[in-house]
């Protein structure tokens, strides 16, 4: 074992994953998941043209390779005219994807809070946006936290997909050292750990925001 | 008494409402056929009748979770609303903020405390100082007997305590009609009680309600007209001794028998 190799690539490797790997992932989960919303709210609309374009745009999505998507944007995007950064690129890409997925989870969210609750709002005078916004997301919220826990956290793992576009992040640091110093499974191994326990914290989020949202609930 | 006391209900006497003709189907199914109703302010109207008889519908129309395919819906001071024509939204949204329902399965906010329950339409709608809608929720709450639970839950409460406290809901928003749609339907029957008095205590502050029950003892007591509906039609209406105890219509008689005598 190469203890002082291990010691040296520790931190590049952590300092990607905090400059790169956690930023990139926080940006395109915000973004992905306010895109997600919209989304979801025209799936349920009850327009067709709109409910049609949110129905076709979660198709393309889970329906295409996620690294397919990141080259058309960075790769492909410049042979029409735009030319964009990998930090960009990337953000992008991720929020896209993310939209398309959480975009499902919402819809059921929403959907799974029970009609009564939309009546009770319209009884006491709300809108129907006052509703959703008071009533039926923080409803919809509790319900939509494991399966979003879920995207997040393989969003931070599909992030290494980014050192194909050039983005340092953790994964780009590991590749490398790894190819200078020729040790690539001390190198990988290394950043697997890495990405282990960043999921790791974001887990144990996911269980104290599961208990936040859960005291309103008979157990 | 302040006009705005949300003890006492606006205007005790004169007519408040006027339903004409209204009509309503769900596809090709007529749950409404030609419905008419008068209420005066101050009174109490029960709404009885075999199931899919409508009167839920009726109910659900006045308070605009339904919009009626035709008919008219005047309250006096406004809106005066035809369906036969498109509604402006301005009238939709007034005819609904002239009354509040009270529904059979509670329909509490099961994020919010019961206080939180009972100020959201005060507050976000109203736009009322929430020093005044806790004051008011906080003695209403007492008038109910729940005045310890203002911090509760829903889910920590008995049916008959969620029910309370959807009255008081409707109560705050001090609208000029209380509707209830079967209030009692959901709750085991040692809980019915709890709630008929509450009921029965806003009759004599001369709450202008209209209740859909199958409770017609209840009916009996506290209704001033008691309206007799089936297969989407009024058969007939009248003092509640008259209806529940000397109908006229075959079609009343067999459904108090029924309820008298279910087996």
């Amino acid at each position: 074992m190469d203890w002082e190799l291990l010691r040296t690539s520790f931190w590049p490797m952590l300092s990607g994953g905090l400059t790169g790997t956690i930023p990139l992932s926080l940006a395109s989960f915000a973004i992905g998941l306010a895109l997600a919303l919209v989304v979801a709210l025209m799936r349920i609309s009850g327009q067709p043209v709109l409910a049609g374009i949110a129905r076709f745009y979660v198709s393309v999505i889970r329906g295409t390779p996620l690294l397919v998507q990141l080259f058309v944007i960075f790769y492909g995007m410049p042979s029409i005219g735009v030319t964009l950064d990998p930090w960009p690129s990337a953000i992008i890409a991720f929020s896209l994807n993310v939209a398309g997925y959480a975009a499902e989870i919402l819809r059921a969210a929403i959907l799974s809070v029970p009609k009564g609750q939309w009546e009770a709002g319209h009884t006491i005078g709300m809108s129907r946006t006052l509703t959703l916004r008071r009533v039926i997301l923080p409803q919809a919220a509790r319900v939509s936290v494991p399966p979003l826990s879920n995207t997040f956290i393989s969003l931070v793992k599909d992030t290494s997909l980014a050192s194909l576009i050039l983005v340092t992040e953790l994964f780009r640091e590991a590749q490398q050292i790894a190819a200078y110093s020729q040790q690539f499974m001390l190198i990988y191994m290394e950043a697997a750990a890495i990405y282990w326990v960043f999921c790791l914290v974001l887990s144990s989020g996911q269980t104290v925001l599961e208990k936040r949202l859960d005291r309103y609930v008979a157990h | 008494m302040l006009p705005t006391d949300p003890l006492r209900p606006h205007t005790t006497e004169g007519p408040l409402l006027q339903v004409t003709d209204l009509q309503k189907s769900f596809g090709t199914t007529r749950v409404l056929s030609s419905i008419d109703l008068h209420i005066d302010s101050g009174q109490v109207v029960a709404l009885v009748g075999p199931s899919g008889s409508g009167k839920t519908t009726v109910l659900r129309c006045l308070n605009g979770l339904e919009t009626p395919d035709a008919g008219t819906v005047a309250f006096r001071g406004g809106p005066s609303v035809d369906f036969a024509a498109k509604v402006p939204k301005k009238d939709a949204l007034a005819l609904r903020d002239r009354s509040a329902m009270v529904f059979q399965t509670y329909n509490l906010f099961p994020h919010r405390t019961v206080l939180e329950n009972i100020i959201e339409g005060p507050v976000q709608v109203q736009k009322r100082p929430r020093k005044e809608a806790v004051a008011d929720a906080e003695r209403l709450l007492a008038r109910v007997g729940l005045a310890e639970k203002r911090d509760a839950y829903p889910f920590n409460l008995s049916g008959g305590q969620q029910q309370r406290v959807g009255i008081v809901r409707a109560l705050a928003l001090q609208p000029d009609l209380l509707l209830f749609d079967e209030p009692t339907s959901a709750l085991d029957p040692e809980l019915v009680g709890e709630v008929l008095t509450v009921i029965k205590e806003l009759a004599e502050e001369k709450w202008t309600m209209v209740i859909v029950t199958h409770e017609l003892a209840f009916a009996r007591e506290v209704a001033d007209e008691v309206v007799f509906m089936d297969g989407g039609v009024v058969v007939e209406h009248g003092h509640p001794d008259q209806v529940l105890r000397h109908p006229r219509e075959e079609r009343t008689r067999r459904f108090v028998q029924r309820l008298l005598n279910p087996f």
